[in-house]
């Protein structure tokens, strides 16, 4: 028999890049500028707590909203460095990555049809969620030419009746585009006036280059209206733990942490014993990792526009978002032609968004060496 | 340490264009730093690390690191022996040490009997050396940070959103 989808399931758009990921990993000796991850392992003590935490024989559940010692720990991370106060018991959710506090922030609040503003490009769940969790996601369109940002009049304009939200993340994936203080209030005056919830995934804050990450949550009289979300993948090169967490105002976490005890329970238990080990002693391994991103990401930037690629200097993450209109072909075709042709894989940039058509991601989460010998292929392939 | 002397410990072909590039100075100030650096001796020399296990063209070299007591001088204690010590072409390092002995010195030779004999007929008889204890090395696993073996990294993907 054909088991029917359900329809909700069967109209999330299709992932095209699924087949163009399947010809990647179908490959060898590829050159991979294609990783949403850190391309270092774990730092060594926070790998060591985890095994020893397996061979004292932690292996249980924890609370549904996640270890009270993390929570605590996590609120006291937040207060010293950002000024940020939250209670650990009301307002804190550890959640298996960021990715599902984001589903559980979009099922907790909305109502079917409510809107979700998103700026695009965008990660590549945020309009999936919004539409699993019966809401309609309306993308605001950003270009190259406004490095990325979403500007406070974009944001106005598109608050018809039923916008409920505004979903941001910066630093950005896939555009590495962050927001300056300054930026960031003017965007926070029009969310005030027009009762928007901010959710504010601020994954990638500890790789902020040029300026101080500031979290929405910090901005004049907006806490009470912002959700961030935050994690230990990509500051820690901790993706395969899946720690992450949610911090906001006590009713939107007590409705999140309703459908994570019914669908995921609680995250592990072993992943939650590392992050604690990574607040303890992983800053300073965050330093020496955001130096070597930063040098890379200067190089990356010249050397794409050397070879004729428009892109700009992103301020945050470690993605580039280049230009490749230049070239007369499409995202998809690129990406699939400098697979073939020289072994180089990134994203294109149809994996973001409708709009990001001319553009590709590409990671510079990989050693110096490889990213000088790709920027060499990726010039023969545009001559070739 | 300074981000030049980062980059250059991890790999020294790196050009000064490349390293005004990744760390966003001019080429002229990383050029003149390379070289009060060089002129100070914070930079002593640039060298490459060889796995000389995988060179099969020539017979493998034996290393041996060598315990030395000495007996110190009067008013240049240990230097001086140290001096006479390094001063030999087959000694490839040379560290005075706390503890049991007092140099650590390691040597490199074609076979074991030169070693031994470098250290019979040389190293022992010097004046002001009162014993020493030679270990030959067996196998390197890792040398200067660096792990010797070609790592086959395929603990990630090659792509990820």
């Amino acid at each position: 028999m054909t088991i029917p989808i359900s329809k909700r399931v069967e109209n999330l758009a299709p992932s095209g890049i699924r087949a163009f990921f399947d010809l990647v990993l179908g490959m060898k000796d590829v050159i991979s500028l294609g990783v949403g991850e850190p391309d270092f392992v774990t730092p060594r003590r926070i790998r060591e707590k985890a095994i020893h935490s397996l061979e004292d024989g932690y292996t249980s559940y924890t609370s549904n909203k996640g270890m009270i010692e993390l929570r605590r720990e996590i609120v006291q991370f937040l207060e010293n460095r950002y000024g940020l106060s939250y209670d650990p018991e009301e307002e804190v959710l550890i959640t298996v990555g960021v990715s599902e506090g984001l589903d559980l922030v979009a099922r907790a609040i909305l109502n079917p049809g409510d809107k979700v503003l998103i700026p695009e490009p965008c990660y590549v769940s945020y309009g999936p969620v919004v539409e699993m969790a019966g809401g309609v996601p309306v993308f605001l369109k950003t270009t190259l030419e406004s490095k990325f940002k979403v500007t406070p009049e974009q944001v106005e304009k598109a608050c018809s009746s039923g916008v409920r939200a505004l979903m941001i993340n910066y630093p950005s994936n896939p555009t590495g585009a962050s927001y300056s203080k300054k930026e960031l209030q003017a965007i926070a005056d029009v969310a005030r006036r027009k009762n928007l919830l901010v959710i504010s995934d601020e994954v990638y804050d500890e790789l902020t280059y040029d300026f101080e990450h500031t979290p929405f949550a910090t901005l004049k009289d907006m806490k009470s209206q912002v959700v961030y979300f935050n994690g230990f993948s990509k500051s820690y090169a901790m993706t395969g733990f899946r720690i992450g967490y949610a911090a906001g105002p006590r009713e939107v976490i007590a409705a999140m942490t309703k459908i994570h005890q019914y669908t995921m329970l609680c995250a592990s238990i072993t992943g939650q014993i590392a992050a604690r080990e990574a607040l303890h002693s992983g800053l300073k391994a965050v330093a020496e990792m955001k130096r070597e991103y930063n040098r890379r990401r200067r190089f990356i930037v010249d050397a794409l526009n050397d070879i004729g690629l428009d892109c700009h200097m992103p301020e945050g993450a470690f993605y580039v978002f280049p230009s490749i209109k230049k070239t007369g072909q499409k995202s998809m075709d690129f990406a699939q032609g400098l697979l073939k042709q020289e072994k180089v894989a990134l994203v294109p940039g149809t994996a973001f968004g409708s709009s990001c058509e001319g553009y590709v991601r590409i990671s510079y989460a990989s050693s110096y060496e490889n990213l000088k010998e790709a920027v060499k292929r990726i010039k023969r392939y545009m001559k070739g | 340490m300074d981000e030049i002397l980062e980059i250059l410990s991890k790999d020294a072909r790196v050009t000064p264009e490349e390293i005004a590039k990744l760390i966003g100075k001019s080429v002229d100030s990383v050029k003149k730093a390379i070289k009060k650096y060089e002129q100070d001796g914070v930079i002593v020399k640039y060298k490459t690390i060889v796995n000389h296990e995988l060179i099969t063209q020539e017979a493998p070299r034996v290393r041996a690191l060598i315990e030395v007591k000495i007996l110190p001088e009067k008013d240049v204690g240990f230097d001086h022996v140290a001096e006479r010590i390094y001063g030999f072409p087959e000694v490839l390092s040379c560290s005075l040490v706390s503890g049991s002995y007092d140099l650590l010195v390691i040597v490199e030779g074609e076979n074991i009997q030169t070693v031994a004999n470098f250290v019979a007929s040389k190293l022992s008889p010097m004046e002001g050396v009162r014993g020493t204890a030679t270990h030959f090395l067996l196998k390197q696993y890792k040398e200067d940070g660096q792990v010797l073996k070609k790592a086959n990294d395929k603990r990630k993907l090659n792509i990820s959103i």
